[in-house]
């Protein structure tokens, strides 16, 4: 079970919680990309061997919504990969 | 032509004290060049092998296994072969699969020890109801079984059950049954499919784990990078489950799936209890007892993407809480093992088979309870790859659907929900 840190409430239990999906980019506006552009929006996520940033809900807590990394081969929740720098 | 397997088989090598057996498949050296090149030796991995070479002759087959022959997914399932889906598209396929599935002992000699015991749908939601009876009509169309039983009947039939009484939060309002559902012998398929491709020349290598895919200037696929060295062949199947996108990725190339881990876990054997497969798709889970006795229960898979081969323990927690609301008695059960199988899933549940925008590359994913679609799966698979035009069972689960928004929204797998 994962140990999940609420912004609010702090770490608490998986059972709290519900699962959200991954994260993906901001929707971008159909009339002006292309069809590959569009339908690779609503058809891919990020499906990697290691971590992935997933959003999670505190539906048993205080109904935030809230991002993580999680390690996919371990279930580890572990930091945001740097962006560069 | 391999030895027949026949009682006078048995009789004879047993005179010789089972020491004259021939092997039911050969470990051949890995040639550098095939005509088509299968990745992973699993159930449709093999599966595709046997029908190219079956159905159109192609002989010159390497099946390269990452780790044994039978260790993948094809022991990591609840071996439910059955056909209860819910679209026009699905259900034909999975129709020809259960068909296949039955033949399958008589076709390869080999005992899969096929068991038609039928499933039972144990409904406890009006929602689920309503979808139930749809998925009957359609289902009447299609010519797979499904047939609703009252209360009374079910309890009848599966005295086990004992809970979802009338002051339960989710109190039992009637069943389906589909009686073409059945279980086999997940290794028997696996060592029957591995036997035949042996017998008509195909070449099936393990501890060969595929590291790279390689493309040739032309941009066409031209073979496999192996610890083992490089394999070339003008034509590559990926048959990889959960494990697709790493392998096309090396390639640059992305597919619209997304990899889970989906449990199951065993009891102690008991004496013969359940003679049907059970899922509770309201309650969440599913069980069927082997002729070993033991019950192997799954429940739904981890939330969020994941590469383990573990259960994790809320989901254990809550399937097996789900199972004591309908079956109490099977609280003093000990349970004994567990293990998960990585999956991919498309964004509408549906499988994706299709060669993709690397021409002589194919791929065949998506598979969310797969077991039950193996014999299909390889006959679509092998008649795409030997011919270059789509089975008409597998035409609407092309990758080209999700370039057109065309979906094939999938209800019928178990757990999805």
């Amino acid at each position: 079970m994962l140990l999940i840190t609420c912004p609010f409430c702090g770490p608490r239990n998986e059972s709290e919680f519900v699962y959200g999906g991954p994260v993906k980019p901001p929707r971008p506006d159909p009339a002006t990309r292309d069809d590959a552009e569009w339908t690779e929006w609503l058809t891919h996520v990020p499906n990697p061997v290691g971590p992935v940033e997933e959003q999670w809900w505190h539906a048993r807590g205080c109904g935030t919504w809230l991002t993580i990394w999680r390690d996919t081969r371990s279930h580890d929740i572990v930091g945001a990969p740097h962006d560069g720098g | 032509m391999p030895q027949r397997y026949s009682l006078v088989s048995l009789l004879r090598h047993g005179l010789n004290r089972h020491t004259t057996w021939a092997p039911a498949w050969r470990s051949p050296q890995l040639k550098d060049r095939y005509d088509v090149i299968v990745i992973g030796a699993g159930g449709h991995g093999l599966a595709t092998a046997y029908y190219l070479a079956k159905e159109h002759g192609v002989t010159n087959i390497a099946v390269l296994e990452r780790g044994w022959l039978g260790g993948g997914n094809i022991a990591r399932n609840t071996i439910t072969i059955r056909s209860n889906y819910m679209r026009d598209a699905s259900i034909p396929f999975y129709v020809k699969s259960v068909a296949l599935y039955e033949a399958m002992t008589r076709e390869l000699d080999f005992n899969t020890m096929h068991s038609k015991r039928g499933m039972i749908d144990v409904i406890q939601t009006w929602g689920m109801m309503r979808d139930r009876r749809r998925r009957q009509h359609i289902m009447d169309i299609h010519g797979a079984t499904y047939e609703q039983l009252s209360v009374a009947e079910l309890r009848h039939r599966v005295p086990a059950l004992t809970g979802g009484g009338p002051e339960a939060r989710l109190p039992v309002l009637g069943a389906f049954v589909h009686t073409d559902a059945a279980v086999n012998r997940h290794d028997a398929v696996a060592w029957a499919y591995a036997r035949a491709i042996d017998a008509m020349g195909g070449a099936i290598h393990q501890q060969t784990p595929v590291t790279q895919l390689l493309r040739g200037r032309d941009g066409r696929i031209e073979g496999v990078e192996t610890p083992r060295g490089t394999v070339r062949a003008p034509k590559v199947v990926i048959a990889v489950s959960g494990h697709t996108t790493s392998l096309t990725e090396t390639l640059g190339l992305k597919l619209p799936l997304r990899s889970m881990n989906l449990t199951a876990f065993v009891s102690e054997p008991v004496r013969p209890l359940i003679d049907v497969i059970i899922n509770c798709p309201d309650a969440g889970v599913y069980l069927s007892q082997t002729d070993k006795g033991e019950l192997v229960i799954g429940g739904p898979p981890d939330p969020g993407q994941s590469y383990r081969r573990d259960i994790k323990q809320g989901v254990f927690e809550e399937t097996v809480a789900s199972m004591l609301s309908l079956f109490p008695a099977f609280k003093r059960l000990k349970l004994l093992r567990q293990w998960g199988g990585h999956l991919d899933i498309a964004p509408d549940a549906s499988p994706i088979q299709d060669e993709t925008e690397v021409p002589g590359l194919f791929v065949t994913a998506g598979w969310w309870g797969g077991y039950k679609a193996i014999p299909a799966g390889g006959l679509t698979l092998a008649h795409l790859v030997a011919t270059g035009r789509p089975h008409p069972l597998m035409e609407p689960f092309s990758l080209r659907r999700f370039r057109h928004l065309d979906y094939q929204m999938e209800t019928g797998t178990t757990t999805a929900r």
